[in-house]
């Protein structure tokens, strides 16, 4: 990529395309006076792979599988807006035991996805041990995934009109004793997360993210909401099982009386949302009715209701990062005419520039973490001072991170 | 920014008819149910002449502040159609309304106006239309290529049906010229 030219008063950094924060990559190229960051451009599609060009050539229920694999941690989100946009555009109503069985499995991946970022902004920050503590936790999560859908990462558990594994009542005691020892592990996260030192030191005040620019530059999920746009789209509108319960939109001032919309707001609200999705799932399972859990258990059968659809539909699911958007077009053909996926980070990029803007060099890993960005990883940064290269290596960076650690500690 | 009025689907529909007249080409409203309350959720589907498009959006904007999702599009053969989708009333349970406003362009001249001026975040999608689908937003910020490649050969739209289609691209990739 072609590089900004350099000023006198200012350098540029190119970080990325391989990520110094997440796994994932993105290409960065910041302008830097000294430490402070004063300009941010972001460059995407690195990892563009022509999924919703791939579907051209498949059948709805093959694109469910497609779909699963659009990303690893949300491999149940996009089945879902996909089959809610299929749904809306072919008017097929899921049976209601479908319905909660869809928010159970919603929910334990959103446990699963927020332990598994809590644990990444631990270590970005440089406190390992953090990392430990909920990836034992998440693995006991990802432990009842495969107990409920027979798999740990693609669940292949979404069907059009329904969902393939229901919950026997002889599956409930494990449930049940897997829920107790979240939320016993939930006390014990929130204390660390919370209460810390170090942690409040570092992501106090940084990456601030007002909710006006949340607004403006339309944010989605946690992000937004720790700026305090109450914004959830299980909330706002009525899907799946959602609309039968009870819950409400959770902001960070639920817990410290004050939206700041910094790093600190957006790990305690996620920490929030665990909770939310604990008191969810225990919800679904004592309300859940008895009946089918899928409309037109015959497959042949439903694709040639599908092949005769001509319509369009739009399918909308709150994925751990925020709201996902699908919309199909069919026109009574065997594959649809148009597939748009749109996934959460997507909308998140934009909001990266206000909250990187003034930021120091070794605050990069953590800010741009807070958001959880989901793209896919290595570990390269070029650094270009006075047109002389050198690089930085992913573990470069993440010293000068725990550097800043220690330093504030003294 | 104004303040949050709520809004029905058949205000919001009532209201673009009355301000746009003619030029509102069609209008429709979806109602989907869900779970054992079966609670309502409603679609606004609204086809929007071009050359009143940008108004159309500043009068949302007015309305009240909306929520862009993302710009869908599709190749129709002659006209290159934009879909906008937007929600409306977020933040109170249960009331949020899908608003989608959609557009056709004719293939020879696919030209639209930018609204990033009126909503920020609409850049990225907006550059995606322009790459993915040839669409020329006119007024852009920011016209650079977001997901394709630099060296991805100019005049070639990976949305497209007609022959600016990818196409050639995958079956043979030595005759494209970069």
């Amino acid at each position: 990529m072609k590089q900004s030219p350099i000023t006198k008063s200012s350098y540029h950094i190119p970080i990325g395309p391989i990520h110094p924060a997440l796994k994932e990559p993105v290409y960065f190229e910041f302008e830097l006076d000294g430490e402070k960051i004063i300009n941010v451009d972001v460059k995407l599609g690195h990892v563009h792979r022509a999924v919703e060009w791939a579907a051209r050539k498949r059948n709805p229920i093959q694109i469910l599988y497609l779909a699963e694999r659009i990303c690893g941690i949300c491999s149940y989100c996009h089945p879902a807006a996909f089959t809610l946009a299929v749904e809306d555009a072919a008017d097929i109503q899921a049976p209601e035991r479908a319905e909660y069985l869809r928010v159970i499995q919603g929910e334990l991946e959103r446990i699963c996805s927020h332990l598994l970022w809590a644990g990444v902004a631990a270590h970005e920050i440089g406190f390992d041990t953090v990392l430990y503590l909920t990836w034992q936790v998440r693995e006991r999560a990802l432990d009842l995934t495969e107990y409920l859908t027979g798999n740990r990462v693609t669940k292949g558990i979404m069907m059009i009109g329904g969902i393939r594994r229901d919950i026997t009542k002889d599956m409930l005691p494990k449930i049940k004793k897997d829920i107790q020892y979240f939320k016993e592990a939930y006390d014990k996260l929130g204390k660390v997360f919370l209460n810390d030192k170090t942690v409040k030191m570092r992501s106090q005040g940084a990456g601030i993210l007002t909710k006006d620019n949340a607004m403006k530059l339309c944010a989605v999920g946690p992000t937004t909401r720790a700026s305090g746009v109450k914004k959830d789209v299980r909330v706002d509108t009525s899907y799946f099982a959602y609309g039968d319960l009870d819950f409400d939109c959770v902001t960070p001032d639920k817990l410290t009386g004050k939206v700041n919309g910094d790093v600190y707001d957006r790990i305690i609200q996620r920490l929030l949302e665990v909770k939310q999705s604990i008191e969810l799932i225990e919800q679904c399972i004592d309300k859940m009715p008895s009946g089918d859990i899928v409309a037109e258990p015959k497959l042949a059968k439903l694709l040639a209701q599908l092949k005769k659809v001509e319509g369009e539909g739009v399918g909308r699911h709150e994925a751990p990062r925020g709201e996902v958007i699908h919309y199909v077009k069919l026109d009574g053909k065997e594959a649809p005419y148009t597939w748009k996926v749109r996934a959460p980070t997507y909308n998140n990029i934009l909001p990266w520039i206000p909250m990187l803007m003034g930021e120091q060099i070794a605050d990069i890993p953590i800010v741009a973490a807070s958001t959880d960005p989901c793209m896919s990883c290595t570990n390269r940064v070029g650094i270009i001072k006075d047109n002389d290269k050198y690089e930085l290596t992913k573990e470069e960076l993440h010293r000068l991170s725990i550097e800043k650690t220690r330093r504030l500690m003294k | 920014m104004t303040k949050a009025k709520k809004l029905t689907p058949e205000e919001i529909v009532k209201y673009f008819k009355d301000e746009f007249k003619t030029k509102i080409k069609g209008s429709k409203i979806k109602k989907r149910v869900a779970g054992i309350k079966k609670n309502e959720t409603y679609s606004v589907w609204l086809k929007v002449d071009n050359s009143v498009f940008k108004n159309v959006i500043k009068h949302l904007c007015d309305l009240q502040f909306p929520h862009l999702a993302v710009a869908s599009g599709n190749d129709l053969g002659k006209t290159i159609e934009l879909i906008y989708h937007f929600t409306v009333n977020f933040g109170k349970r249960m009331e949020e309304i899908n608003l989608h406003i959609s557009v056709e362009l004719p293939k020879t001249k696919p030209e639209i106006e930018t609204i990033c001026d009126l909503i920020p975040g609409a850049l990225i999608t907006e550059r995606e239309k322009m790459e993915m689908l040839g669409v020329n937003v006119i007024g852009i910020p920011d016209d650079r290529r977001c997901f394709l490649p630099d060296d991805f050969p100019k005049g070639v739209y990976p949305w497209r049906r007609d022959k600016t289609g990818p196409e050639k691209l995958y079956k043979n990739l030595h005759e494209v010229k970069k």
